[in-house]
């Protein structure tokens, strides 16, 4: 209750604060919208120049693809249960969410890691056609995100370790991470709608 | 503070609920996506039409449920932000993909 008295005059700062924090935030993640959107682009104008070279049919398998969509779906509801419990300002459950979330999408870099080595393996490598290298490019570009992520979700599940409250600094991290994370998952519906199963059709 | 949907400030941040109906139609959106083209029950340009509406809604469903995008004016400036994004990223997009395959048209490459 004591708290709560305290609300008011605090919360009003705070919260042009985090506006500013939050927004500025939003839009890095507008400008990388825009380099997914390069990404895309090049992939679309040369997703048939296979030069010989394996297809998408040959390529891409339904089992390890669904596999990897469900672990990044889940992970980015197990983070929403994170910051609903970092609401009510309840750390061991934000810090046990927050490991949750590091597993998943520590599953989901695993998955695409061993996924590309088979290919590479087989010789379908970044330099075997013009396809596989835009095909490369844009998913290991969200591969790279989704690991600057998971480094991410470390640090702040140390720097939570042993607090008992939650600044408001501190929410605004859990923020501006729960906005990229859910970025992530949406940008990784763009690729497996565009690159993997409208390649599979 | 003592209500979990709103914040100090009244802003939205979601509950379990919310976030739990977001993962549903997730769900059931990507296992659509899936289904129409696992089964072929289309014909490939059918497919490709329901698989841009199926990815389209579920971006929403996310920026909704998850993202919390909203009309409130606190997020005037996200929402302006956001939909210069859109417009600059379909322009690149659909701009790239006329221009280049007009290009190859043209030189008789495919």
């Amino acid at each position: 209750m004591a708290q709560n008295t305290t609300v008011p005059t605090a919360g009003h700062d705070e919260h042009h604060h985090e506006n500013t924090v939050v927004f500025g935030f939003w839009v890095y993640l507008m400008t990388d919208c825009i380099i997914f959107g390069s990404l895309f682009a090049t992939f679309a104008v040369l997703r048939n120049q296979f030069n010989g070279g394996p297809t998408p049919h040959e390529l891409f398998e339904f089992g390890g693809l669904g596999l990897e969509t469900a672990l990044l779906l889940l992970s980015s509801i197990t983070y929403g249960f994170g910051m609903i419990a970092a609401h009510k300002s309840e750390i061991s459950k934000v810090i046990l969410w927050l490991a949750v979330t590091f597993l998943l999408g520590l599953g989901f870099v695993g998955l695409e890691v061993r996924e590309f080595a088979h290919m590479i393996a087989e010789g379908a490598g970044p330099d075997r056609s013009a396809f596989l290298s835009a095909f490369f490019t844009l998913v290991s570009t969200h591969g790279l995100h989704v690991t600057c992520g998971l480094i991410w979700i470390v640090t702040l599940i140390v720097q939570l370790m042993g607090t008992t409250e939650i600044p408001e600094r501190m929410m605004n991290k859990l923020t501006c991470l729960s906005l990229f994370w859910h970025f992530l998952d949406i940008v990784w519906i763009c690729v497996f709608t565009y690159v993997y199963l409208a390649s599979m059709i | 503070m003592s209500n979990p949907n709103t914040s100090s400030s009244g802003e939205s941040h979601g509950s379990v609920s919310s976030y739990l109906i977001g993962f549903v139609l997730a769900v059931i959106l990507t296992v659509l996506s899936f289904g129409v083209v696992m089964s072929h029950s289309l014909a490939p340009a059918g497919t490709l039409a329901a698989l841009s509406v199926l990815a389209l809604v579920q971006v929403l469903v996310h920026l909704h449920y998850f993202l919390h995008m909203g009309s409130g004016s606190e997020a005037r400036w996200n929402n302006i932000a956001f939909v210069f994004t859109v417009a600059f990223v379909s322009i690149l997009i659909v701009g790239t993909v006329f221009i280049m395959s007009n290009t190859s048209m043209n030189m008789m490459s495919r």
